[in-house]
């Protein structure tokens, strides 16, 4: 992984008036990627809060990935993957349903509250949801105010492969 | 016995070993290497070892810049001492090496980080069953008293591993690390040709490879339930996983020869990530998440559950140099 370094929110704004929160979206390629295509194409309107990235499959969405974008800036966590049943690779959404289970009571303890992270199943079909989805979480994570790590590490050096 | 490598007897390098903030673990490694401890003596000059030798910091101090071939620091910094002793043993020595969990990861030491500095006072101070303090008397930094002033070093808000207040050169897992790997590491050292800098002086694959279960685990393994220790009658050939015991050797670096699962417990992970990962816990925490048995939100939350402390289990040894560091003031 690239070089990681701590920013503070504060490049979003610091005030809670005019806050834009900044969210991370892992959207999976055959579900919640082609909602996102598709709420485009059909010109539907939502908060431009989220900056998705495409993944394979939501399974491949490593917590390592999680706690990365939240040290790095983000306010909120977004992931997105077909629903239960309809993994293109079979099993791969309920992995990451395990993983997010596993994970919120991580983020709890760190302090970090649940309405920042969100696991949504959204089909590829389902652009409005997408909508819906995404407009939800922005207010949601808007009214939480910055996420405003405590520590901004400086540059943690990455360990050299033996 | 092996021979460290030759050196001229007139000139033998200088080593010198510190503790931080750690439970003097390390230095018992050190004692492991029973006679071969002879060996190093016979040839390195040892020029502080605070908790066998009578050197103190201005002898340190004395010394010429970089005149020290290896420094050994294990412990995680958490005061302004330590601090101080890790920049002074920085600039006076060659290689720096970071022995153990704590210099390494931050160690059991950085679980503070879930707490402030505030918080750990008061629960020492005030709220332990032990403690008698209706004055509320907290340490000081500065005290006054007939003329006299004492000082006290300060404690930091957050626990720190070595290298995110000095430079490292190489780091030795393990809590503690075991006398072999540190035996192997002194060679290297004295051998003078060093491995590039950054290198974790220990194989970089996982434990699960060097573990004597390694046999009996399921080619697809799923649990409905984790089980602590005490709570099971473990089996002493089984994979341990396959048991239902949190055991983070699939996660973890081996180089410990499997110490913990050949003593019937499983591996809690303090010799920490191999070289591809960049946070333990959050790798640590995949991989067991991963293996539960089913597929039902509420039945998923119920087995997570059986996980009584999440960051006390995954991030152990590693919490300050995880991603987050710390627990956020909200």
């Amino acid at each position: 992984m690239p070089e990681m370094k701590h920013e503070s929110s504060a490049a979003t704004t610091t005030t809670m008036q005019g806050f834009e929160p900044k969210i991370v979206a892992f959207f999976c390629n055959w579900c919640t990627y082609l909602a996102a295509d598709l709420a485009g194409t059909s010109r539907i309107k939502y908060a431009p809060n989220i900056l998705d990235i495409r993944l394979m499959c939501s399974g491949r969405v490593d917590p390592q990935f999680v706690l990365d974008a939240f040290a790095r800036g983000a306010d909120g966590v977004l992931i997105g993957g077909c629903h239960p049943g309809d993994c293109h690779y079979q099993e791969g959404n309920y992995k990451a349903l395990r993983r997010v289970h596993m994970l919120r009571h991580v983020l709890r303890a760190m302090g970090i509250e649940d309405e920042r992270f969100r696991l949504e199943w959204i089909s590829a079909s389902e652009a409005e949801r997408l909508k819906t989805v995404v407009n939800d979480m922005v207010e949601k994570v808007r009214a939480l105010g910055p996420l405003r790590l405590t520590v901004k590490a400086e540059h943690v050096p990455e360990e050299v492969a033996a | 016995m092996t021979e460290p490598a030759a050196v001229p007897k007139t000139v033998k390098p200088k080593v010198a070993f510190y503790w931080c903030a750690s439970c003097g673990g390390c230095e018992e490694t050190v004692l492991d290497l029973d006679e071969r401890v002879l060996d190093v003596v016979a040839a390195v000059d040892i020029v502080f070892w605070p908790v066998a030798l009578d050197f103190k910091r201005r002898d340190v101090e004395a010394l010429p810049d970089g005149s020290i071939l290896a420094a050994f620091v294990n412990g995680a910094v958490r005061t302004s001492e330590q601090q101080e002793m890790a920049c002074l043993l920085r600039k006076k020595a060659k290689v720096l090496v970071a022995l153990g969990s704590c210099a390494q990861l931050g160690g059991i030491p950085g679980l503070a980080n879930l707490s402030s500095r505030q918080g750990v006072l008061e629960s020492i101070y005030c709220e332990s069953p032990s403690a008698v303090n209706p004055e509320k008397i907290f340490p000081q930094n500065l005290c006054k008293e007939n003329g006299f002033s004492v000082s006290l070093p300060e404690l930091f808000e957050t626990v720190r591993s070595l290298d995110q207040v000095v430079d490292v050169d190489y780091y030795l897992p393990g809590c503690p690390p075991t006398p072999k790997i540190l035996w192997e590491a002194v060679h290297v050292l004295l051998s003078g040709t060093l491995p590039p800098k950054g290198t974790v002086l220990a194989p970089d694959r996982a434990l699960c490879h060097e573990c004597p279960r390694e046999g009996t685990r399921p080619e697809k393994l799923t649990l409905k339930e984790f089980k602590r220790p005490q709570d099971v009658v473990i089996d002493e050939q089984t994979c341990l996983l396959a048991q239902g015991v949190v055991c983070l050797g699939p996660a973890t670096r081996s180089g410990c020869e499997a110490l913990c699962p050949q003593g019937n417990m499983p591996c809690t992970g303090c010799f920490g990530p191999t070289s591809r990962v960049r946070d333990y816990g959050a790798k640590a925490l995949s991989s067991i998440a991963s293996i539960i048995d089913s597929n039902d939100e509420v039945e998923i939350e119920k087995i997570v559950q059986t996980v009584p402390d999440p960051v006390g289990t995954f991030y152990r040894y590693s919490l300050p140099t995880s991603l987050l560091r710390r627990r956020r003031e909200v």
